[in-house]
């Protein structure tokens, strides 16, 4: 039964590819993301632009809020816990959240130990670097992963570089002979058959979205073309000057993301971008966060 | 050969596809509005989130011409989403979108994904695997329409004329029941026009 759960929990991720998963901080920006085509929203109290600005320890979003969310909109709703605090993640799985973020935007509460995400029912979608931190968030029980990119940049060196290094370790893993497989095992510090599935299958055995970073159509059709299933989008829609315009051409944007004629009559006239800030001028790399 | 097109805006497309291909069918991706210059004998529209699809449904213009070739009975499959998308009805919301087919369906039917469940049911008699992920269920059907499954007491598969809904999603399984059938529709609508 409980593998049962395993496998819903990965099949609803399914249902939510090629879409755009959107940030949102009040039920009136859920229904204007919602009206602009999310698949899904994650509730938070502030976007990860705010969070850098304001310092201090990031947490769990209040219920209420979340709770505010999940009546205005028919979406699923995802909210974000910090990473190894399980006890955040049980309260969000009380509020019978669809999905939890074990993320790397709040402050982390433990600096060893993800959450045994086996020991919950609802799903987890994890953020990752590279293959190794890929298939171990897999064996934790993440029914979802997404690039950790860098949060509340409008930057998407970070993304681009998390997901083609991904993807060309999954091309090296799956060109091995069968003997190098336990090695490259070790290597990664990741179980066996993980190793396995992605050398005889070619792909994560869960989906794996784009996140951290986007902020314009142009950035998601980029990551679309380099392997992304779908993309997260953060501070990039309501931090620029026209979100739900924005919205809409960004979730447009990914299902056309190979058709450049379509690209570009949706980039025009989008109005401000979010202001963007280079990794070099960032102090607080959140992406170092959990590995 | 016979030629499915699969809606391909957002969701589970690439499992119908990959799915329709074992079967040994010809299949293209619908994506904008020029892909529907080809010919094609059946569409499929797939599960993800019906809000989304509606709504690029509209902004990429493709809405009408779905709409207007449903109507003049071009055989469809909507799975979860795609089964919102052609109800004429959905209970406690304004919303119509396709709205081609005479049932009332409950978006989120089941609850949030704590509700989602796998179970065996009888889909025109025979005993298939269905995955609810998030699912809608039909509430009323109008007099047109065959149920072909019922699990729970509520109906989760139906048939109005070139019209095949489900709640589930075959496209999740190894079972090809559904497609199959929806494939017999397609045939039967093929071979009416050879007949006088």
């Amino acid at each position: 039964m409980e593998n049962q759960r395993y496998q819903l929990n990965k099949e609803l991720a399914q249902m939510l590819k090629g879409g755009v998963i959107m940030d949102v901080t009040t039920p009136e920006q859920a229904i204007i993301a919602e009206k602009a085509g999310a698949c899904a929203v994650m509730a938070l109290e502030r976007i990860p632009a705010d969070i850098r600005v304001a310092g201090g320890v990031s947490r769990m979003s209040d219920p209420k809020m979340i709770k505010g969310i999940q009546e205005a909109v028919s979406l699923p709703v995802m909210a974000k816990c910090r990473i190894g605090h399980f006890a955040e993640a049980q309260i969000l799985e009380a509020l019978e959240i669809d999905y939890i973020d074990e993320s790397e935007v709040l402050s982390p509460a433990d600096d060893v130990y993800h959450i045994d995400k086996t020991k919950f029912k609802v799903p987890f979608v994890c953020g990752a670097r590279d293959l190794g931190e890929a298939l171990r968030r897999i064996n934790e029980g993440a029914a979802m992963l997404r690039t950790k990119g860098e949060p509340g940049t409008g930057d998407i060196v970070q993304a681009v570089r998390h997901m083609r290094l991904i993807q060309s370790e999954i091309r090296k893993i799956v060109s091995f002979r069968e003997d190098e497989l336990f090695h490259a095992a070790k290597e990664l510090e990741v179980p066996y058959d993980l190793i396995v599935y992605v050398h005889e299958n070619g792909k994560l055995p869960v989906v794996n979205f784009a996140a951290g970073g986007v902020a314009t159509p142009a950035d998601a059709a980029l990551m679309m073309q380099l392997g992304a299933e779908g993309v997260f989008v953060g501070s990039g829609i309501f931090k620029s000057g026209d979100p739900e315009k924005r919205a809409r051409a960004i979730v447009k944007a990914v299902t056309n993301y190979h058709d450049a004629k379509i690209l570009a009559a949706l980039s025009e006239d989008l109005g401000e971008a979010m202001v963007g800030v280079n990794e070099d001028e960032i102090e607080l790399l959140m992406a170092e966060r959990g590995k | 050969m016979m030629t499915v097109g699969v809606l391909a805006l957002q969701g589970a497309f690439e499992e119908h596809i990959a799915f329709l291909r074992r079967l040994g069918v010809e299949v293209f991706e619908i994506r904008k509005r020029g892909d529907l210059r080809r010919a094609f004998d059946g569409l499929i529209l797939p599960g993800g989130e019906s809000t989304v699809i509606s709504s690029l449904l509209r902004e990429l213009k493709i809405m009408e011409s779905l709409r207007e070739a449903v109507k003049n009975g071009l055989p469809v499959l909507g799975t979860c989403a795609g089964l919102i998308l052609l109800a004429k009805e959905i209970a406690a919301s304004e919303e119509r979108y396709l709205g081609t087919m005479d049932i009332n369906v409950v978006r989120n039917g089941y609850g949030r994904q704590l509700g989602s469940f796998a179970k065996k049911g009888l889909f025109l008699g025979k005993k298939i695997e269905m995955r609810f992920i998030r699912a809608p269920y039909i509430k009323e059907v109008g007099k047109n329409v065959r149920v072909l499954a019922v699990v729970d007491h509520k109906i989760v598969a139906a048939q109005e004329g070139n019209q095949l809904v489900t709640a589930f999603h075959p496209e999740l399984t190894g079972d090809d029941t559904v497609h199959r059938h929806f494939l017999e529709i397609i045939h039967e609508h093929t071979a009416m026009d050879f007949k006088k």
